[in-house]
């Protein structure tokens, strides 16, 4: 078996969880992949202080649509806060794939996107 | 796996590969398949060291120095330039170093644009450029209040000398700045006609040779362009080394474009006067040995012969062409004919991202590169966010095209497709 291209990686891939759009949403942020031209975006319904449902939109690779998809299962009814907290180290042990320096940004894009939306801050979760 | 073909072209039929000594490495103990010369080219042996030698036995800087060394790096430098100029038949005088093609037409962009584009204007470009020969004319045209128009790609990847006409027609275009060959495409465009319909409408011309030079035989005066920009890198030569040929009396006109040391003719408190052509335009130390590596380059390009290059590349892309129809769900941009084509090919495949198949390549030992290829407008025209492309030099053989193939096949069945 390939070590990057697991079963669960071209499963979420091929068929992404929560993707699509949200109405009405809350926050939204789009954000895009300068090396690649890659584009994600993001619509999340808040509730009591919680993501109460998200959908994430866009093009990518298998990476970075895997990362999404994987991602998007853990964030429903995590805090705000909790997700303004998550770094890099969360989403690479969540994929579980050994991750090259020049892949990384495909599997962060989503985090950034999120955190843009919750926080503000649009810089690459470190 | 389908059955192979007879290579229209023999693996050693240029007979370089052993030249080029980052061939003999191992990756994992695997043998280097380069398919990335679009991006930058191998360096052969005598280019190294060229570049070697010349810093452990004549260097200084140049255009400063009377002593015996100096004298020698002088040498060295502009006799460089003479072979580099010679090489594509322009004159050494007008041909600047810089120190890549996106300062060569930054350079036109400042010095030429901001003195004769202005808020009535337009320049014309293509939708097939890549962001170097954009960029600096929407700084431009935004700046001075122009107007940035684009020649069409079609559904081949080429453009309509029609729709040029009908732009010329109106009158206000300044500067028709085109590729000579398409970094994504590979379409090659009718630079000479071109120019010459541009010139008769009176709009001067530029041309980005970057994926040409290395590839054919481009005879910069045959072409007549107004401006001929090309690097070093992707032609067998060192990194950090450009070249822009000019003619003479729109260079002559030209003020500098970066300025300080060695662009003078003399500088008092409160102003200077420049220095003849070309050091008008080479501002501060050049890049000495880089320059010196891309005279050798081009000098082992000449001995193998640009019209044979030509030959050899035309071939294996026409193999490639061939072979990647074996990949169910590829789909190549560009023209169908290798005879319209340089030596590249962009593709796609369906199921798989570029960036997939670029990585599932390398775990066949294949480089390849994807991504957006800095032409992202011309993406946008092809419905994609990005294509894997193949390119090809003077070291490669049908050998690996078919490793690239069969990559792709393998890469396909880990995807499960």
């Amino acid at each position: 078996m390939d070590d990057l291209y697991r079963d669960y990686i071209l499963d979420h891939y091929k068929q992404p969880r929560n993707f699509g759009e949200l109405e009405p949403h809350d926050l939204e942020a789009l954000e895009h992949n300068p090396l690649c031209g890659d584009e994600l975006g993001v619509h999340i319904r808040v509730k009591d202080g919680q993501i109460e449902d998200l959908r994430f939109h866009g093009h990518g690779c298998a990476i970075s649509q895997a990362s999404a998809s994987i991602a998007s299962e853990e964030l429903k009814g995590m805090s705000l806060e909790q997700v303004g907290g998550l770094g890099a180290d969360w989403m690479i042990e969540l994929l579980g794939i050994p991750v090259s320096a020049t892949r990384r940004k495909c599997a962060l894009l989503n985090l950034k996107v999120v955190r843009g939306a919750v926080t503000g801050d649009h810089a690459w979760p470190v | 796996m389908t059955s192979r073909r007879m290579p229209p072209v023999a693996e050693s039929a240029l007979g370089v590969k052993s030249d080029f000594p980052i061939f003999s490495r191992r990756f994992d103990g695997r043998p280097l398949i380069y398919l990335d010369s679009g991006a930058t080219s191998q360096k052969p042996e005598v280019v190294i060291e060229a570049v070697a030698r010349h810093l452990r036995e004549h260097n200084a800087n140049v255009h400063r120095g009377v002593y015996a060394l100096a004298q020698e790096a002088d040498a060295a430098y502009d006799g460089a330039r003479k072979r580099v100029a010679a090489f594509v038949n322009a004159e050494p005088e007008t041909t600047i170093f810089t120190k890549n093609v996106t300062e060569a037409i930054n350079l036109v962009a400042y010095s030429w644009g901001r003195a004769n584009v202005g808020p009535e204007d337009a320049v014309l470009i293509t939708q097939m450029e890549h962001h170097a020969n954009i960029v600096p004319w929407q700084v431009l045209c935004r700046e001075r209040g122009a107007e940035l128009r684009y020649l069409e790609v079609d559904s081949r990847g080429e453009i309509s000398l029609d729709q040029l006409d009908e732009e010329l027609a109106r009158h206000d275009v300044r500067i028709v700045a085109v590729t000579h060959v398409s970094n994504v495409l590979g379409t090659i465009l009718p630079v000479a006609e071109i120019v010459t319909r541009a010139r008769a409408a009176g709009a001067r011309t530029l041309v980005d040779g970057a994926q040409a030079v290395p590839h054919m035989a481009c005879d910069v005066a045959a072409i007549g362009a107004d401006f001929y920009a090309w690097t070093g890198h992707k032609a067998l030569g060192p990194t950090g080394i450009g070249v822009l040929h000019g003619r003479r009396e729109v260079l002559e006109e030209m003020e500098p474009f970066l300025t300080g040391g060695d662009m003078i003719a003399s500088v008092d408190f409160q102003g200077a006067t420049w220095n003849e052509l070309p050091y008008k335009f080479e501002a501060g130390t050049p890049p000495i040995a880089e320059a010196v590596g891309l005279g050798v380059a081009v000098d082992y390009l000449s001995a193998i012969g640009m019209d044979r290059v030509r030959a050899h590349e035309r071939a294996l892309i026409a193999y490639m062409l061939e072979r990647l129809a074996d990949v169910p769900g590829l789909r190549v941009t560009g023209p169908p004919e290798a005879d319209a084509r340089g030596g590249l090919a962009s593709f796609t495949i369906e199921g798989m991202h570029p960036h997939d198949i670029a990585e599932l390549a390398d775990r066949g030992g294949v480089c390849i590169r994807a991504g957006h290829h800095c032409a992202q407008p011309l993406m946008r025209c092809l419905g994609v966010s990005a294509t894997a492309r193949a390119s090809i030099g003077v070291y490669n053989g049908p050998s690996d095209i078919d490793a690239l193939v069969d990559a792709l096949l393998a890469g396909r069945e880990v995807f499960g497709l």
